[in-house]
């Protein structure tokens, strides 16, 4: 092992000694890219929280982190995410179980459902159910007042409870997904060496299955902590209306109530970095748990394990999961789908309703939303593109090249993970507006920058998983053919992961082509996106034509889904 | 005392858009208090079902398994026991230790879930990890350890309950061969030691004979023979057993007038060997063993044949030697030395005549192999 391990390091080496150029070209680059792209908005922002006009200020922060508002808006993000965490690990871990590891039928069906909150922006949830259940005008709110004739509605979304619950449906199958992917990698031998000892099923689950889960539950539990602290949209839509703000929610509104005065942005400079502080927390804490559990569970042959037979429970099981997947899934979309269709919100579902007058108006006569269209569709396309070529690159680097700053690299590429893209968004005004040589504030440039920073783990973790199939062996065969570093790099290295590069791309296109929380401080007058378009009109009070535009972002979403399933297909086909 | 007993056990799998499998059918057999039993067979024979369905991971499709004096499976009577109240020990070719929990406490699992009293659990991990050789490890967890180790904790794990039956499935296949040598011994010893009776899985013949007392041969979801090792290599009943037992030849021959020949070989050279009654005229094969064939130079002591090629192994040489148009392989000391190209006789010391494998079993054969 160590002997090849001095070979592989050899080989590289040598390599890089007689390439110098290339290889530390790339490295430089990189560097560079990451350097300007992620670090030193950070480092603005701590900056500008601290100095003003260049001269040393300390007293800003405390008194923003302190102002009453703030104080309850940071209570407010902490009891919002660690109650949707809550909730939509248990709830993850239900579904997950069952299909998992219990003889429910469906399975199929289920799974299928489950993957289409992945696809969808939570604030069209948000949309849907404020539809469904907003105070005053909810379908659902006014059938219960005429039913039962009250005054008062049955529930108000527009609530800690309303944001928890929608925030919970988008964000549970982060555990689910874990949770199953670990139990289908898992040993069954494990299990049923523990039946053998004379465990039954409970206690096998008790004390074998569920603490060799513990670690993938852990891992999605903190995705959903860390996605809900950073969110944006579900708050903005139901809380805004109540006062209910959150970190960043609140930051939104500093940024916009100031209508672009130094002294705004500093603030939220201000509240970011406390931002910043509680989603490391959380980071930090996931490194703890996940620190005492790194088993190897997969290993053994692949028998199919035992699936516990849920005999009477079974119908009555089946039937919770379809009704709650139908109403965490298909009644947001139908709801959506139903309203862009209506002549005027707060009409009843009926035919005589039914108008395609929004679909003109949207896709017609409003150049704003023909723009966002563009606008999205420009910034996706060619932000996917430059950061999947971006993250090749870095992963390249750090995989194939391993040069002594390897560790910045990486570090550099997964950091904008951990970042909320509000807090982003600052750091990318702050650079970019002027501070240094360009300000491209208002242009459509400042929002693909963000974007490329927003995305590049995405794109760096892709690249690196599809280039570590990449045996080294194959590019030094090239080499001994004659081809030279840069030949065997176009010839073999690169067509080999051509298709972990297309599906990349996609990973960046369809979150960038709904994307929100960034854009909604970026966007100018003629650089509104999709998700600002949708977010905007929505907010006017146009839900009519918010619901049909969102109805056309649903439909490229699918598109792109769709594209990406069968150009993963193809590659599966291949191998 | 009959220990396991198997009666008419059937097991069929469904499998997607085909015809449902029969992994197991009509399975009989009884195996004796103390006996060390092996299930011998290729991949995909249905001899880890088989041993499944006595531990209780599947259900059977049908017939009945007793443990001792008790049923625990009966299909007409509906009764399944499941695996935790069948008192069994059982180690897995994966050794399916659990990596959150250390050595003492992977061996004291089985009494943990009996509730047993402190000084009690103590006690009896403390004895089986003496006697598995894992004394002073009890405070390390398995990813430390080596596999040879793993598969200990395992052993210890399945007999600090003291069992009367144990179940290995493929116990040593995912041991390197050195170890492999050793942990035979000590599983017998072990045995030995704590009385209990064997029933272990493997698709190596050599592990087979040189563990157990009874072994059966499965194929393709049938026992095709049950014997003691020695019967069984003494006297395969058919062409998959002797093939299965150890090296082999398979010759194609005639039968033609009470005389045996090389199919499709030179006329009028028969092969010295004693016909059994009725098959003339049938073909078949005449199997024997690389290192059963007596070779020499001199023409007229036996069967003439060409050598094709000369291979030095270790502790022998072997020969590929050209009779009509097949060839044989035949293992002699270093002492006989032929060169490529040269011509030899040939004299089978013990051979045998099977009748060829019907068109059928061959088909038969192909399709589980691709569907499993």
């Amino acid at each position: 092992m160590r002997y090849m391990f001095h070979k592989i390091f050899h080989t590289s080496k040598g390599m890089g000694d007689k390439h110098f150029g290339l290889d530390q070209s790339l490295f430089i680059l990189s560097l560079v890219i990451l350097l300007v792209t992620v670090l030193i908005p950070m480092v603005m922002i701590v900056y500008s929280t601290f100095f003003q006009d260049n001269v040393f200020d300390w007293q800003l922060f405390p008194r923003v982190v302190l102002a009453p508002e703030n104080l309850s808006a940071i209570v407010n993000t902490v009891r919002i995410s660690f109650m949707v965490t809550v909730f939509g690990t248990l709830l993850g871990l239900f579904y997950a179980w069952l299909i998992g590891r219990s003889d429910i039928p469906m399975k199929g069906v289920m799974k299928a459902l489950f993957t289409i909150p992945y696809m969808f922006p939570p604030f069209f949830g948000a949309m849907a159910w404020s539809l469904l259940l907003s105070p005053r005008s909810g379908y659902l709110n006014k059938l219960f007042m005429q039913i039962t004739g009250n005054t008062t509605s049955l529930l108000n979304i527009n609530s800690i409870a309303g944001i928890v619950f929608v925030e919970t449906c988008y964000y549970f199958p982060f555990v689910f997904l874990q949770v199953v992917s670990a139990l289908e990698r898992m040993d069954p031998t494990l299990e049923e060496s523990a039946r053998i000892a004379g465990a039954g099923q409970w206690y096998v689950i008790r004390r074998i299955t569920m603490p060799l889960v513990l670690p993938a539950i852990a891992a999605g539990a903190m995705l959903i902590l860390i996605s809900s602290l950073s969110h944006f949209g579900v708050p903005a839509i139901l809380g805004f209306s109540n006062n209910i703000f959150t970190l960043p929610t609140k930051i939104y509104q500093l940024i916009s109530r100031s209508a672009g005065s130094f002294q705004g942005i500093r603030e939220g400079a201000a509240l970011s970095i406390l931002l910043v502080v509680v989603v490391v927390a959380a980071l930090y804490l996931q490194k703890l748990v996940l620190k005492t559990g790194h088993y190897d569970i997969i290993k053994g042959k692949s028998m199919r394990p035992m699936l516990i037979k849920l005999r009477g429970a079974k119908i009555p099981l089946l039937t919770i999961s379809l009704i709650s997947l139908f109403v965490i899934v298909v009644v947001p979309l139908f709801m959506i789908l139903a309203v862009g269709f209506l002549k005027a919100y707060g009409l009843p579902l009926r035919w005589e309703n039914l108008t395609l007058r929004n679909y003109q108006y949207i896709l017609g006569q409003s150049k704003m939303v023909r723009d966002s269209i563009f606008n999205s569709l420009f910034l996706s396309i060619s932000s996917g593109v430059i950061t999947m070529f971006l993250g090749v690159m870095i992963a390249y680097v750090v995989i194939k090249v391993k040069p002594k700053g390897k560790g910045l690299l990486e570090i550099l590429s997964l950091l904008p993970y951990s970042i909320p893209g509000i807090v982003l968004a600052i750091g990318v005004i702050l650079v970019w507006s002027g501070a240094f040589v360009l300000n491209l504030y208002n242009t459509i440039w400042i929002i693909l920058i963000a974007y490329i920073a927003r995305y590049v783990s995405f794109a760096m973790k892709s690249a690196s998983a599809s280039l570590e199939q990449v045996h080294y062996s194959l590019e030094e065969a090239a080499r001994s053919c004659g081809a030279t570093h840069l030949e065997s790099l176009r010839d073999i290295t690169l067509p080999l992961i051509r298709p972990g590069m297309i599906a990349g791309f996609f990973l960046i296109f369809l979150p960038a082509m709904r994307e929100l929380t960034t854009s909604v401080l970026l966007y100018g007058p003629f650089t509104r996106t999709l998700g600002v378009a949708i977010y905007a009109i929505n907010a006017e009070g146009n839900t009519v034509q918010a619901s049909a535009l969102a109805t056309v972002a649903i439909l490229i979403i699918v598109l792109g889904n769709l594209a990406l399933r069968f150009i993963t297909k193809e590659r599966k086909a291949l191998q | 005392m009959k220990q396991i007993v198997l009666n008419h056990v059937t097991k069929q799998f469904g499998t997607r858009g085909g015809p449902d499998v029969i992994a197991v059918n009509d399975f009989n057999l009884a195996i004796e208090e103390g006996e060390c039993f092996a299930f011998l067979g290729p991949s995909g024979c249905g001899k880890t079902t088989t041993l499944r369905m006595i531990a209780g991971f599947e259900d059977l499709s049908a017939g009945e398994i007793w443990l001792g004096d008790r049923p625990v499976s009966d299909k007409k009577k509906n009764l399944y026991v499941p695996p935790e109240h069948r008192g069994l020990g059982m180690v897995f070719q994966s050794f399916a230790v659990w990596p959150h929990l250390n050595v003492f406490e992977n061996v004291a699992f089985p009494l943990r879930v009996q509730k047993r009293s402190k000084t009690e659990v103590y006690e009896a991990v403390m004895q089986a990890l003496i006697h598995t050789d894992l004394a002073g490890l009890e405070h390390v967890y398995p990813s430390d350890l080596s596999g040879g180790q793993q598969q200990r904790i395992a052993l210890a794990r399945s007999i600090v309950t003291n069992p009367k039956v144990m179940l290995l499935d493929e116990p040593l296949s995912n041991l390197d061969p050195q170890l492999r040598e050793s942990m035979r011994f000590e599983i017998k010893s072990l045995q030995r030691k704590f009385n209990f009776t064997i029933i272990f899985v493997t698709h190596d013949q050599s592990e087979a004979m040189a563990l157990s007392d009874r072994m059966l041969v499965m194929d393709m979801g049938r026992i095709v023979q049950v014997g003691s090792p020695s019967e069984l290599y003494q006297n395969p009943t058919n062409q998959f057993v002797y093939g299965f037992l150890g090296l082999s030849n398979f010759l194609r021959v005639v039968v033609d007038k009470g005389k045996l020949y090389v199919k499709d070989g030179p006329a009028g050279q028969a092969i010295p060997f004693d016909i059994p009654k009725g098959i003339s005229g049938s073909d078949g094969l005449l199997a024997s063993r690389p290192n059963e064939i007596d070779i020499s130079a001199k023409p007229g002591s036996g069967y003439p044949g060409k050598i094709e090629k000369r291979l030095y192994l270790t502790y022998c040489i072997e020969y590929h030697v050209r009779l009509g148009n097949q060839t044989i392989r035949v293992h002699t000391s270093h002492a006989n030395v032929f060169a490529e190209g040269a011509s030899c006789s040939i004299m089978f010391k013990n051979p045998r005549w099977y009748a060829a494998e019907s068109k059928e079993i061959e088909r038969e054969r192909i399709e589980r192999q691709i569907g499993v």
